[in-house]
């Protein structure tokens, strides 16, 4: 490249770094590019050239001059769109101010306590279904084992229609009506709406309750053990660890309650859980043969487990809400918060 | 149940930590609700031997008292009258702290200085007199600070004992459990008696009349009882527990009942007419009084202890005050039986006397021990109040107690139940800690006696629950249960249904509410329904606990106006709420009512929450109805329609309707009656003139009808074209008419026709209103030309125009 030829390139580099405006680039453009342009002044010169070296300096010249050419083409469009930006910017939004649309809805916390087990229980291949919230005593009662005048009648203070027909105490009668039709193996799992006749701060005259009943050949209190292990996990975090314990309920045997250590305090023993550490979750055992004698299933060819839990007490819990009522107050400040 | 860990120590060997010990026994059935130290309510009071008393210069009613406490001595001024000189006594020097927190001073007294205070009992706050200083035992040490010569100190563990395990409603029954637990020994009390020559059979005698009641009834005599305040260590227990101390004779009762589980009853035998009992009975109509003073009138079926002549005690319930220990007391009758638990059970819920001794006989005592209970009690009557037992024991047995025996386990049995083994020598030692006779047969069958207070164990289900109780449920191995079908959990259709309008309604803004299934009998006239609407056939509790829960709701409406008007009385006037639930229809007596699924929702107020985007548009019938559409559209119910002329009385008739599917009605929707809304018994909390629109639809009903698979249709490949026209119709007349005429013509090329304005006011007649439509018309396999469009149609507007006398724009 000839001195004169790089000379002028850098000048004109130099020139448009200085440049910022459209008219600056297009007085550039014409003072080396145009019909009287420093270029294209070099370029007609270019009769002095020595005659060998004229292809070479031609092919240099017209490089050059694209290249400055494409240059300025670029800061132009450049130029362009950044004025664009300035004018949309002129018009920008507030994007801080809340969005647009219907706020959506929140399910009750006990809806949402009760789908979350459902789903679990769900992939362990139990089937919900349902029964009459009105019972008749056979079923609530009798049926599983709680004779009329038995003190076993006294762990759950009932609601009467009739001699023979109560508001149903919990979810378990809903485990014979299933096994009166259905052969095992049988695996359900049934929420609902509960009733008892007591009203104080962890009371209310009606809750929530899930039902499960698992029965087949050769289920074991090692099988409930491990199901409801499962469960807890789920729901309360890996690292839970239940602790099984003697109890008893009318309809199973072996009973057995299943607490976890306090969510609240972690075990130190707090006002939840009552000083001890641990918190009853649910309750659970080995079906009664009595039961199973009820509704015809040979009690030495079938074994199962069952087990209940309250809902609202879950989700208590969970959500660390302290008094019961809450949850039927129906108060939009409370349900809003779910 | 109440344990003293010091009573319980009386029985057992206890090497555990009160904390320890709660927690075995709760990790073995009987679950500590609670465990409660017990310290004394005072500090620093000592004890004391007044070594010389003086009347006070000063004051006529007190003394002066010069007291040792061994190391020191102090002058005390003292207004009590029953201490002398060497009495051993409580002293509350300087410094000392009594119950009620009054810290004791140095204190000048008429002149004479007072270096503390002499206690009474009642000061103390562990009970007796309250008229005079309390006297302590004379071997008392000087200086022992008064908490530990009392022994004061206790742990009391509270037990949830469970309605099958009454062999645990005593101290013993506990401290067997403990003794199987721990592997110590149980030391049963000292049940001997000392009699004197009198023989019963001479004094008195029972007749049992109703054996089925009354199985067993054993009674004795002591002769010769002076009646006083119990021993300070009889006290203690009984307080320890719960129960008041009474007298010498009443307290042996309660202690013996404590201890053993078996309720007594001491009779003043002067009071009993020709001097014997008879067990029978009540008469229809016969009243008695019993000891709390109350009067009851008895059915025919309550069983009565009688003398000759009256009844003296509801059986196994509670004594009668006509034959109660008096001061003056000198001969007691003392009883111990065995009662039918269901009957004891039905009297003491019929007479609402739900006594400690109920609670014992209503889930079953031991029918062997019974004798045992009447000998402690008698002894130690005997030893308490200087009277002597009189030879022999009346002991009546003609019923029969059911006793099992010989109950057979399978040792594999176990395994089957539990999915782990365990072994044999276990299984035996662990029942023989339990006091069961084992009666080994080989092959794995063992033959099992519980002892006679275990009534709950008659099953080999109950011998495994034993066994494994007491192995450890935590020593149980989890395992997971093999499936013999692979089955994937199902959810009901209902469900599906009720779980889709929950994610519809709560995608428009409305949140769920739960309500208490029960309303208040008067919500069906507050909604004005009419007398032959069958949500007035009520399932109706017999034993509500408020008036506002008398009654199963039939409507679910009722609950949701509550909670608009809970909401509005905190200022939420906005709201959007929905409920699935359950209405309950009564079917009549004896028959179970009809339950069906619901869903309800409630708008009032604005439209949407308040925000820069939008006016305050107040919420009305189409904002409900559009959210009712969408519903109907994806659960796909076929033939949806809203209909007017329903009739719902506490709907706003110009403004309500009812949801249909084909003939078949679904639900119904609308605003509320104004006046009916505002007479309603919270009607003043809800803002007058704004209108709330609820509606409710039949979960069943609509699960029946949403049984229709999706099917595919292929996107159309040709273009629509569309025409508008706006038609003018007289108010009144419907556009779902207009739009049913288009329907109805059948015309194969009307892909869709849809309302897009309603007009009325300027510009048009007055009594018109006009109803902008917009038709599309498609072919599936060709784009139609402007002639074949325009002259359907032509057609279809004609038809229209013809059948609803509309008039074109």
């Amino acid at each position: 490249m000839t001195g004169e030829l790089r000379v002028l390139r850098e000048q004109a580099e130099a020139e448009l770094r200085q440049a910022g405006t459209e008219e600056a680039f297009q007085a550039i453009r014409t003072r080396y590019l145009g019909r009287k342009g420093l270029l294209t002044g070099l370029l007609r010169n270019i009769a002095n050239v020595a005659s060998g070296d004229r292809p070479q300096f031609g092919k240099e010249c017209n490089e050059v001059k694209e290249e400055l050419s494409a240059r300025i083409d670029e800061l132009l469009a450049g130029l362009a769109s950044s004025k664009k930006d300035e004018v949309l910017l002129g018009e920008r939004i507030d994007v801080t101010l809340p969005g647009r649309g219907v706020r959506h809805g929140r399910l009750h916390p006990v809806t949402q306590v009760r789908d979350e087990i459902c789903r679990i229980f769900a992939g362990l291949g139990f089937s919900v279904v349902e029964g009459p919230e009105v019972e008749l005593d056979y079923y609530n009662f009798e049926a599983l084992n709680i004779p009329k005048d038995h003190p076993a009648r006294d762990m759950q203070d009932t609601f009467y229609v009739e001699e023979n027909i109560v508001l149903r105490t919990h979810t378990s009668p809903v485990q014979v009506r299933i096994m009166e039709k259905t052969r095992p193996p049988v695996r359900i799992l049934s929420p609902g709406r509960v009733y008892r006749r007591d009203s104080d701060i962890s009371h209310t005259p009606m809750f929530h309750q899930i039902e499960g009943l698992l029965v087949d050949r050769g289920i074991t209190f090692g099988d409930l053990k491990g199901v409801l292990t499962v469960f807890l996990k789920q729901i309360f975090g890996e690292d839970t660890a239940p602790r099984f314990r003697p109890s008893f309920f009318p309809f199973t045997e072996p009973s057995a309650e299943v607490d976890i250590r306090c969510v609240i305090c972690r075990g130190r023993g707090c006002r939840v859980c009552g000083q001890s550490g641990w918190l009853e979750i649910l309750g659970s055992g080995m079906v009664d043969p009595e039961v199973f004698k009820n509704v015809g299933y040979d009690p030495d060819e079938f074994t199962g487990f069952a087990f209940g839990l309250g809902l609202e007490r879950i989700a208590m819990l969970k959500f660390g809400i302290s008094d019961i009522r809450l949850f039927f107050d129906n108060d939009m400040r409370f349900l809003e918060q779910f | 149940m109440q344990v003293s860990l010091k009573w319980l120590r009386d029985y057992v060997d206890v090497d555990l930590s009160p904390e320890e010990l709660e927690e075995r026994l709760t990790m073995s059935g009987l679950e500590v609700d609670s465990l409660n130290r017990i310290e004394p309510a005072f500090s620093g009071v000592r004890v004391a031997r007044i070594v010389s008393i003086k009347p006070h210069p000063h004051a006529d009613q007190l003394s002066l008292c010069e007291v040792t406490t061994g190391d020191a001595t102090h002058s005390v001024v003292c207004g009590a009258k029953n201490i002398h000189a060497g009495d051993i006594v409580p002293l509350a020097p300087v410094g000392a702290i009594l119950p009620a927190g009054d810290l004791i001073r140095s204190a000048r007294i008429r002149d004479e200085v007072s270096e503390g205070m002499l206690c009474s009992g009642e000061e103390l706050g562990i009970g007796g007199d309250a008229s005079g200083i309390m006297l302590l035992p004379s071997d008392f040490p000087l200086g022992k600070g008064l908490a530990e010569a009392l022994d004061l100190r206790d742990a009391v563990l509270d037990i949830g004992v469970t309605p099958n395990r009454s062999d645990c409603l005593s101290i013993v029954g506990v401290a067997r459990e403990v003794a199987a637990i721990t592997g110590k020994t149980l030391r049963y009390p000292d049940a001997v008696v000392m009699e004197n020559d009198e023989e019963i059979s001479r004094i008195t005698s029972v007749s049992i009349e109703d054996p089925d009641l009354c199985p067993r009834y054993t009674a004795r005599i002591i002769k010769n009882v002076r009646i006083g305040p119990s021993p300070f260590w009889m006290r203690r227990r009984l307080e320890a527990v719960g129960l008041r101390s009474i007298n010498n004779i009443v307290d042996v009762t309660n202690f013996v009942m404590m201890e053993l589980g078996q309720p007594l009853h001491a009779f003043d035998f002067r009071f009993l007419a020709e001097g014997r009992i008879v067990v029978r009975r009540s008469r229809a109509g016969e009243t008695f009084v019993s000891l709390d003073g109350k009067e009851h009138t008895l059915g025919a079926d309550t069983l009565m202890i009688c003398d000759g002549v009256k009844p003296v005690a509801v059986g196994g319930v509670m004594g009668g005050l006509n034959s109660e220990v008096k001061e003056e007391t000198e001969t007691i009758l003392l009883e111990s039986a065995y009662f039918n638990p269901a009957s004891i059970r039905r009297t003491a819920r019929a007479l609402a006397m739900g006594t400690d001794a109920a609670f014992r006989f209503e889930r079953g005592i031991d029918p062997e021990g019974v004798v045992r209970a009447l000998d402690r009690a008698a002894g130690l009557m005997a030893e308490l109040s200087g009277g002597t037992v009189c030879r022999g024991m009346i002991d009546q047995y003609p019923g029969t107690v059911a006793i099992v025996r010989d109950i057979p386990l399978r040792v594999k049995r176990v395994r089957e139940i539990l999915g782990t083994a365990i072994p044999e020598e276990e299984i035996v030692r662990i029942l023989k800690s339990l006091e069961m006779e084992i009666d080994r047969g080989g092959n794995g069958l063992l033959r099992v006696t519980p002892p006679t207070c275990r009534l709950d164990i008659t099953r080999e289900i109950d011998l495994i629950e034993e066994v494994v109780r007491l192995y450890g449920y935590d020593r149980v191995p989890t395992t997971l249960p093999a499936v013999s079908v692979i089955a994937a959990g199902s959810i009901d259709e209902k469900r599906k249904t009720e779980a889709r309008v929950r994610e519809i309604m709560t995608g428009a803004g409305y949140t769920e509410v739960i309500n208490y299934s029960f309303i208040p009998e008067a919500a069906v006239d507050q909604l004005c329904l009419d007398p032959a609407d069958e949500r007035r056939r009520h399932v109706r509790i017999r034993n509500p606990l408020t008036e506002e829960q008398a009654v199963m709701r039939t409507t679910m409406v009722y609950s949701l106006l509550r909670n608009a008007a809970r909401n509005a009385d905190v200022g939420r006037f906005d709201l959007k709420l929905f409920e699935t639930g359950r209405t309950f229809i009564g079917m009549g007596e004896g028959k179970q009512p009809r339950e069906q699924d619901r869903a309800a929702f409630l708008i009032t107020g604005r439209r949407y929450e308040e925000r820069w985007h939008f006016s305050g548009l107040q919420a009305d019938f189409y904002d409900l109805q559009g959210c009712v559409e969408n519903i109907l559209d994806l659960l796909q119910i076929p033939d949806p329609s809203f209909r007017a002329g329903v009739h719902e009385p506490f709907l706003d008739p110009g403004k309500s309707c009812g949801v249909f599917s084909g003939e078949e009605q679904v639900g119904f929707l609308g605003e509320m009656h104004p006046d009916i809304l505002s007479r309603m018994s919270f009607g003043d909390t809800l803002r007058q003139g704004v209108p709330v629109i609820v509606c409710e639809i039949d979960l069943d009903r609509l699960t029946a009808k949403c049984s229709a698979k999706t099917t595919f249709r292929a996107i159309p490949r040709f273009p629509s074209s569309s025409r508008d026209v706006a038609f003018l119709i007289r108010m009144g007349v419907e556009a779902g008419e207009l739009l049913r005429a288009a329907t109805d013509s059948a015309e194969e090329l009307l892909e869709k026709v849809r309302i897009f304005d309603v007009y009325e006011g300027k510009n048009i007649p007055v009594g018109t209103r006009s109803l902008g439509l917009r038709f599309s018309y498609r072919s599936t396999d060709r784009t139609l030309t402007d002639d074949e469009v325009n002259e359907v149609h032509a057609r279809i507007v004609k038809k229209i125009v013809h059948a609803s006398g509309a008039s074109i724009r």
